[in-house]
């Protein structure tokens, strides 16, 4: 039984369509014209109670949108969602219970106080009496390694100690269901490896479902079994990180030096020639023939150096989001 | 019940959030002293001929102003501080905070914060109330002081929802400032009885912006001038008021797109 569910899930926006200038300004203050972008259109999947799912897109992509209309703060336009058994958008006191939204460039926690303050009134809003609280605050601040902190002014507290603090609020009433959404924007690598074990232990402890977007690839391969890629509003992938690697990258470059090269056509058989340059070779080679192509290679030819390159599934999506563009 | 305990938190973060800046604190005093000062300055040229205004007499223009004065105070002790914050909330998409906890949103967003400078306004308007009547010769009995504080609570509702509206469409037009300091100015009229402005301005604030249900009419009811038609028209159109808000507030929400990530 799916904990989450998304069905035919579409968000179309209406935005404001202003040209640059004087000109474009004026005309748009008189005449607003505007035009529907569709954000998000026709997603499917559902995730079972317990899984960490990244949530993998360019900027733009429609995430936001997505967490948005999984958290019920956006109506979708089309489809259904359906999250612990409740819809989201009808708010439901006993939907909201079950589920928290952490954004990392929002905050909730009172600037001017210290986070303690804001726990307090979290603990009244969710109904947690003070005892009870207090076990929680104390649970969630071991292992978040928060002492201290807890009683200084937001204002005073790092943007990591921060973060970990925004983590504690959020977490408070215990929810089965954790939407995160950039989570570890803007930390330091240690901060971030931090709230990652954090995400973690938690989730081993109380057997949270997790769905997590980040632009950091570190957090997704630390946690993440599963990941959904969405490009252009469209969902592109749901499955195993190793099968993105493939699929986003089905080939290896196989780059070899040979004492004496032949002509380029007698690579024909091994793979796809890239190019060559002097005794230096390149050639794509798939990944299931891999290990079969380099052992031949080696029997053919006088080969004097062999290098094969295998590109990180951080440079292989990064290269997706910048080139913005599926193959 | 489990909103007076949350309201209680609520307030209790407010002020100590308020008081961690100690020469703020002064500040506000002292402005708190000024305003009022100012009003009664105003006031006395008003009357500086002797005389009266729209037929009433200096000590009943005074209760009025005093329901003014506890009336401005309330809208800075709680009003204000939170019906301002509801444009902050939706410009910089915190609103969506408030939207996932399980609280009634309205109430969040009108009783999240508490600011004590305007305690001292009601304090002294609650003062000017009662000398002022004293003066005027008013003998109120235990009715027309209960229709007089019904008749307050009315005049908050009213002026609550009135603001809570216009804040509310911020949902829209995201930038509403100046439309909400644009209210607080047309209620500085309920500093004076109504019957002091022209036929066409009077009428305007009975049936549009409802400034006599503010200040004259209560004021009425402490003078004993008091009646009921008066009084269960102020209280429908607080009923009224406060119901179009939550209506209004529900149906904005479902314009709510949420400010980018």
């Amino acid at each position: 039984m799916p904990i989450i569910s998304a069905r035919g899930l579409s968000k179309t926006y209406r935005v404001a369509d202003k040209q640059p200038g004087l000109g474009g300004t004026l005309r748009h203050f008189f005449a607003r014209r505007s035009r529907d972008v569709q954000a998000v259109s026709d997603v499917n999947f559902t995730i079972e109670p317990g899984e960490i799912v990244g949530f993998l897109g360019p900027n733009g992509a429609g995430k936001t949108t997505t967490l948005k209309m999984l958290t019920g703060l956006i109506h979708p336009s089309a489809g259904e969602v359906e999250v612990a058994g409740c819809v989201p958008f009808r708010r439901q006191a006993g939907f909201l219970r079950q589920i928290t939204l952490v954004m990392g460039q929002k905050q909730q926690l009172i600037w001017d106080l210290p986070p303690l303050d804001s726990l307090r009134v979290n603990a009244a809003v969710y109904g947690i009496d003070d005892s009870e609280a207090k076990r929680r605050i104390d649970e969630l601040a071991g292992m978040l390694d928060l002492g201290e902190e807890l009683t200084r002014p937001v204002r005073k507290l790092s943007l990591g100690q921060r973060m970990k603090a925004e983590l504690l609020a959020a977490l408070l009433h215990r929810p089965a269901v954790l939407f995160l959404d950039e989570p570890t924007l803007g930390l330091d690598v240690n901060a971030q490896a931090r709230v990652r074990e954090f995400l973690a232990d938690y989730n081993r402890r109380h057997g949270a479902t997790v769905l997590l977007t980040s632009h950091y690839m570190a957090d997704i391969t630390a946690l993440c079994r599963r990941v959904l890629l969405i490009h252009q509003g469209r969902l592109f992938y749901d499955g195993s990180l190793d099968g993105l690697t493939e699929r986003l990258a089905p080939h290896r470059e196989v780059r070899f030096e040979l004492r004496d090269p032949p002509p380029a056509a007698a690579f024909a058989s091994y793979g796809t020639f890239e190019s060559q340059d002097g005794q230096q070779l390149r050639l794509l080679v798939p990944r299931s023939e891999l290990t079969a192509t380099v052992g031949r290679l080696l029997a053919d030819f006088d080969v004097l150096d062999l290098e094969v390159s295998d590109p990180p599934i951080e440079e292989i999506i990064g290269r997706l989001f910048r080139q913005g563009a599926v193959s | 019940m489990r909103n007076l305990r949350l309201l209680r938190r609520f307030w209790a973060t407010s002020l100590a959030a308020d008081l961690e800046y100690q020469v703020n604190v002064l500040i506000e005093l002292l402005a708190v002293g000024g305003n009022l000062a100012g009003s009664l300055f105003v006031l006395s040229l008003l009357f500086g001929q002797g005389g009266s205004l729209g037929g009433w007499s200096w000590e009943e223009a005074l209760v009025v102003l005093g329901l003014y004065t506890l009336l401005d105070g309330i809208t800075s002790t709680v009003l204000q501080p939170n019906l301002s914050t509801i444009v902050t909330h939706v410009r910089e998409g915190t609103l969506d905070f408030v939207l996932l906890k399980p609280v009634d949103s309205q109430f969040w967003l009108s009783a999240r914060t508490f600011s004590p400078w305007g305690l001292p306004g009601v304090a002294a308007g609650l003062a000017l109330i009662v000398v002022a009547a004293a003066q005027a010769g008013a003998r109120p009995d235990g009715a027309s002081v209960v229709a007089a504080l019904v008749l307050l609570l009315s005049s908050t509702l009213i002026l609550y929802s009135l603001w809570f509206v216009l804040a509310a469409t911020s949902i829209w037009f995201v930038k509403v400032w100046n439309a909400t300091e644009v209210l607080r100015a047309a209620l500085v009229a309920g500093r004076y009885p109504v019957s002091a402005y022209p036929v066409a301005l009077r009428t305007f604030f009975t049936f549009v912006l409802p400034v006599a249900f503010l200040t004259t009419v209560p004021a009425e009811a402490i003078l004993g001038r008091g009646s009921a038609p008066w009084l269960l028209a102020s209280l429908a159109v607080a009923a009224f008021c406060l119901l179009g808000s939550r209506k209004f507030w529900q149906f904005a929400l479902r314009f709510y797109t949420s400010a980018s990530s």
